[in-house]
């Protein structure tokens, strides 16, 4: 693609993370979600506390409104002290030195509780922990683990340093809009979920310097450009009119029959996360589902009811029909925390107690999904599949448990049966040995296999160029499951990034699989992609 | 409870003083309500504890906390502006009365 010649001063490259147009406001959001926070210009740091102090101040006021007594007055100290304009004023001072508002702050009321527990009084020594409790509060607020919900302009480019995937979730994408990250990457949880809603994500732009008012963010070019010149906006125009085109024609194809290659059938299913996302208007053409994540269940202030589970696997197994709905269970952990579910003291969490691991461990929340599945089994065709599996015990003792939880639903009359069980191939010591399992089918789960195998954080941008998932390494545990799958006549699929990146596919087909799952967003582009290697092939 | 004497200059400025009767001194509370009514007004309000060097703002809660007035110890307020004469005596009143939770 030709990219302007005059990218003007305001022009900056990335790396694509999904692709997509976004021309609107710019929105700037400093959070970041490992507590590190990118210090802006001084004015900017300035407006940043003056925000996070007048959110904190009404925050307090509001509880003190509702605890009253003397807990309220106590709050009222740290209201009054967020009033200060004396307390403040050499906190800005500091920060107009250069001082990122966190850490001037911080410092100013580490002083302040320093002196309150050197003091001999008792009750001054008690509001050092009032103060501290300031403190973080406003730390808080500043490293953007707790502000307002995000009230923004519909359209909206935001632009952050990183951005925790809860952050993305509570941002409301019916508008449209963009993601632009300074730092960031294409294979983090973030980006798989702006692929799967459709947002245009660009990633590691670096330092951004200028905060302007318009942005145009082309995920494709990975090019931000704020404040456009009119010129700038009439090039943005025609490229993204050449990507709906694009994706228009690629469509059309989505209404032809199945793909093929090689004289092979392949199958294309869609990956979901929640059930709203069988609206996108591709979805009716997949062939299944081969991937419905459970997650979205947890995202609530209670784990979630039989009842309220069975519904949507009920939903979602009426919307297939007779087509085949895959459905994993519970994969928290890792990269996914849940409160009250998963461990919270782990080293190293990726390598921790999740998926299968974690829901074996917690029968008591794992028997409730358990339970909505088997009551599910009996409405459609249902496969249910277990994920971060490493042992082939670990799938017999699930196979106990679901046969436990169809038994006893028998045993109370209602309609049960037990589904297809089988296992995420996503540890490389299960796709070494995946001959031992008794499973009806597997799926790659190709990101977290290239990350286990590799050894590679997928979430560290700065390993972005090690996560090669074409990695021969990662290709021969593809080509080894694909060939016994073959052999034994079981399903073998992949779920993973790799099936919606057209990069990927030809590759993928080449080692055998016949079966790739992606997101509703990607599907025609992939159905493209295949029947242009189909004719490539036959020489057309 | 003891209220000493208010005096005045020229109608821009005042000062007084008063005897702190508070339990537990010059803390959080009552630093409080001083700064807030201290706000209400305009003139420029200073006030020391006993005959320490330095006066400070009676507007910032942290400073008017890090005076460290114990019990009994006596308050010195000044203030300069067009209603410092009003604004030293409703301090004094707050003081005097023990900072009581309707306002003075």
């Amino acid at each position: 693609m030709n990219m302007p010649t005059a990218l003007q001063g305001l022009a900056y490259r990335g790396r694509t993370a999904s692709i997509g147009f976004a021309h609107g406001p710019f929105v700037r959001f400093d959070a970041d979600a490992d507590g590190g926070r990118a210090a802006g210009l001084p004015a900017e740091e300035a407006a940043a506390l003056r925000r996070a102090v007048q959110l904190a101040s009404r925050q307090i006021a509001d509880l003190a409104a509702s605890v009253g007594g003397e807990a309220a007055q106590i709050l009222e100290f740290q209201v009054a002290l967020l009033e200060d304009e004396d307390f403040l004023e050499p906190i800005f001072a500091a920060i107009g030195g250069g001082d990122p508002a966190d850490a001037a702050w911080s410092s100013a009321l580490d002083r302040q509780i320093g002196d309150y527990t050197a003091a001999t009084d008792e009750y001054l020594q008690a509001r050092a922990s009032d103060l501290a409790d300031l403190r973080d509060r406003v730390r808080r607020i500043l490293l953007g683990a707790e502000s307002e919900p995000l009230r923004l302009t519909k359209g909206a480019v935001i632009c952050a340093d990183d951005l925790p995937p809860s952050r993305f979730l509570e941002i409301d994408w019916s508008g449209g809009g963009g993601l632009a990250l300074l730092r960031g990457s294409p294979t983090s949880h973030v980006a798989m979920l702006a692929r799967a809603r459709g947002i245009p994500m660009v990633v590691q732009l670096g330092a951004i310097s200028d905060a302007g008012q318009m942005a145009l963010l082309d995920g494709e070019g990975a090019i931000l450009e704020l404040d456009p010149s009119a010129e700038q906006v009439g090039l943005f125009e025609k490229r993204r009119e050449i990507h709906r085109k694009k994706r228009a024609s690629a469509r059309a194809i989505l209404r032809q029959p199945a793909a093929s290659w090689r004289g092979e059938r392949i199958k294309l299913l869609i990956n979901i996360q929640r059930v709203d996302d069988l609206e996108h208007a591709d979805a009716q053409y997949a062939d299944g589902i081969g991937l419905m994540r459970t997650e979205f269940l947890l995202g609530g202030r209670e784990l979630p009811d039989e009842e309220t589970q069975y519904r949507a696997y009920e939903t979602v197994l009426r919307w297939a029909g007779q087509r085949p709905v895959t459905i994993r269970t519970f994969d928290a952990g890792g990269d996914k925390p849940v409160p009250g579910f998963t461990p919270t003291d782990e080293a190293n969490p990726f390598l921790g107690v999740r998926g299968l691991r974690l829901c074996l461990q917690r029968p008591d929340i794992f028997m409730v999904q358990l339970r909505a599945l088997a009551r599910a089994a009996v409405r459609g065709n249902l496969k249910v599949m277990f994920p971060m599996v490493t042992a082939p015990d670990e799938l017999e003792q699930a196979r106990a448990l679901v046969a436990e939880a169809a038994r006893g639903l028998r045993a109370e009359g209602v309609a049960a049966a037990m589904p297809e069980l089988g296992i995420m191939v996503e540890v490389p010591a299960a796709a070494l040995r995946i001959a031992d399992f008794k499973a009806s089918f597997f799926s790659i789960g190709s990101n977290d296999l290239a990350q286990y195998v590799l050894a590679c954080d997928r979430s560290n941008g700065a390993l972005a160029t090690l996560v090669d998932p074409l990695h021969p390494a990662v290709l021969e545990l593809i080509a080894r499951t694909a060939e016994y799958g073959r052999r034994a006549g079981i399903a073998v699929s992949l779920c993973g990034d790799m099936a919606g990146d057209v990069r990927c596919v030809p590759a993928l087909l080449e080692r055998g699989l016949r079966e790739l799952s992606v997101n509703p967003a990607a599907l025609a582009q992939i159905k493209q992609a295949i029947d242009r290697l189909s004719s490539e092939g036959s020489g057309d | 409870m003891q209220m000493l004497d208010t005096s005045k200059a020229n109608g821009q400025s005042a000062a007084g003083s008063v005897r702190l009767e508070h339990a537990v001194g010059m803390h959080a509370r009552p630093a409080v309500k001083l700064t807030k009514l201290a706000k209400k007004f305009q003139a420029q309000i200073s006030i020391r504890a006993s005959d320490a060097a330095d006066w400070i703002n009676a507007k910032s809660v942290a400073k008017v906390m890090a005076l460290r007035a114990a019990r009994n110890s006596i308050i010195q307020i000044k203030a300069s502006g067009e209603d410092a004469e009003a604004a030293v005596a409703a301090l004094i009143a707050l003081v005097a009365a023990d900072f009581p939770d309707q306002g003075p």
